[in-house]
């Protein structure tokens, strides 16, 4: 089991999401960087759908009751087993009775923990991912998450996995065109090549821009929006969908991100630049 | 049936919207919904979004837009009968006490109706469910009385209670869940329009019909005792 030491602004069970329930209205959900989701369970060897922990901003404390493997992924923010500072990406013994806890961030928005065997927690529709009436309650202090048994047989010296930094120090979000990208007017369309800014507003269901695109365009009639959806608000403002978002909008879509800009938006703070790129002519 | 002009768009590298022409139509949603029940049998997709005028559709991988266009649209033009098939009208019973219709008495003067023939225009009609969105349960149905047309309140409620029933602009629909909202409340029904215990956890889905029965505070509590329970099964007529 892992005990909750204390449960920060927001630490929630993830796995890859809810596939085939939009149609009843049921958000994807899913880890918001899932690629760091899966790393973390390839690293230990296991099904990268394994459930794991996304810790938000690396607030929170946990303590194992039991010896057992670990790995963490994703934003990095001092981690420390018992105090002493261990490495990311990589496979970390822990012992019965050890503290996982988190210090300054070096960078992302998030990190994900993932035990060996995965974390064992109530399956809504195909997927453990929290999702507020949905699933249980969101994990406070006190809370107990189990474990999957397993019999898979990990060695402690394996090396470290080498990552690309760029993921989480770049700006750059490649996108497509979005439905109503064609709407817009030229100076609109300039704009939207130019950087923008992450506001305050930001969270799995999605992330607002500061800046502001004159808008004239009117709302669609109430259609799909997906995550990585970038829509454009009556005030001007850009908002761009995250994985928890509903399944339609009423705002015009300009633009579409891909999985992997959805997943390094999941790792993006307050005042931090993002600039779209098109993959297709833009 | 009626075929009608579709438009195909790219919608990022893995999903694909089709559109019907833009407008709100009873007729025009059955073909969407049928050409839904057309193509979900093709390989490869994850997820379909019916809406208003569109069907947007997620598929698990990254895919080939002209080869799956001119395949759906092949497929639009022979497979698509668009016959109204099965539908049914669930019929939701609905406590309209002013305990649970915080906004009852005040859209009943606002309207210049008695609080009777507010309830009577309200369940009324055969509210068609165009698509499902907005939150797990959550239907956007059409048929709402012209003279019902009430703009949200200006000021949304922080929370809105499960299975409130209420009017926001053209639309009338129930809350499946604990949320905010701006809606005109009118009252509640003790139906659970989302249960993830069932293995089929929404019961309503496009195509299907509503129409809202006024029940008594008495009935609610029974109700909401069999829904507890597990006990309750919708009750529905086919049309």
């Amino acid at each position: 089991m892992i005990k909750v030491l204390h449960a920060g602004i927001y630490c929630t069970v993830q796995d890859l999401g809810r596939i085939g329930y939009a149609k009843m209205g049921v958000p994807q959900g899913g880890a918001l960087d899932i690629f760091a989701a899966k790393r973390a369970n390839l690293i230990l060897n296991q099904s990268e759908a394994a459930a794991v922990l996304e810790i938000t901003y690396g607030q929170g404390r946990f303590e194992f009751t039991i010896d057992t493997f670990i790995a963490l992924s994703g934003g990095h923010f001092s981690p420390k087993l018992n105090a002493i500072p261990v490495e990311m990406n990589k496979v970390l013994s822990v012992k019965k009775g050890a503290v996982l806890s988190f210090g300054k961030r070096n960078y992302g928005a998030r990190v994900y923990l993932s035990v060996q065997g995965g974390l064992y927690s109530e399956t809504v529709l195909g997927s453990k991912s929290f999702y507020p009436g949905l699933t249980s309650a969101k994990l406070a202090k006190g809370d107990t998450i189990n474990l999957n048994p397993t019999q898979n047989i990990l060695g402690e010296n394996r090396s470290k996995l080498r990552l690309d930094p760029t993921h989480f120090a770049a700006s750059e979000l490649t996108c497509y065109p979005g439905p109503e990208y064609d709407h817009l007017n030229e100076v609109q369309k300039e704009r939207l090549r130019q950087p923008f800014t992450i506001s305050e507003d930001n969270n799995r269901v999605g992330y607002r821009l500061n800046e502001i695109l004159a808008n004239d365009l009117q709302p669609i009639l109430t259609s799909a929006v997906l995550p990585g959806t970038v829509q454009l608000t009556p005030s001007g403002k850009l908002i761009i969908l995250m994985r928890d978002c509903q399944v339609t909008g009423g705002y015009p879509r300009v633009l579409q991100l891909s999985d992997e800009a959805v997943s390094r938006m999941g790792q993006k703070v307050v005042g931090e630049h993002v600039k779209f790129c098109c993959a297709e002519e833009f | 049936m009626k075929r009608y002009k579709l438009s195909f768009k790219p919608f990022g590298p893995s999903a694909l919207l089709i559109e019907w022409p833009e407008q709100i139509d009873e007729l025009m949603i059955q073909d969407v919904i049928a050409f839904e029940k057309v193509i979900s049998w093709e390989a490869n997709i994850a997820d379909t979004i019916i809406a208003y005028n569109s069907l947007t559709v997620v598929f698990r991988e990254t895919y080939k837009f002209e080869a799956v266009v001119s395949r759906f649209e092949r497929l639009y033009t022979t497979k698509n009968q668009g016959s109204k098939q099965n539908a049914v009208c669930w019929q939701i019973p609905v406590c309209y006490d002013v305990e649970f219709g915080l906004d009852l008495e005040e859209l009943a003067s606002a309207k210049q109706l008695s609080v009777k023939a507010l309830i009577e225009l309200h369940t009324a009609p055969k509210y068609l469910i165009y698509f499902m969105g907005f939150q797990p349960g959550f239907p956007y149905l059409g048929g709402l009385p012209e003279v019902l047309h009430t703009p949200r309140k200006a000021n949304p409620r922080l929370r809105v209670d499960k299975g409130s029933v209420g009017i926001g602009g053209q639309q009338t629909g129930i809350y499946p869940q604990d949320s905010s909202g701006g809606w005109n409340i009118l009252g509640r029904s003790p139906v659970n329009f989302f249960d993830v215990s069932k293995l089929q956890p929404c019961f309503t889905k496009a195509g299907d019909y509503i129409q809202f029965e006024a029940i008594d505070k008495q009935t609610f509590l029974q109700i909401d005792k069999q829904v507890q329970k597990g006990t309750y099964e919708p009750k529905s007529v086919k049309l």
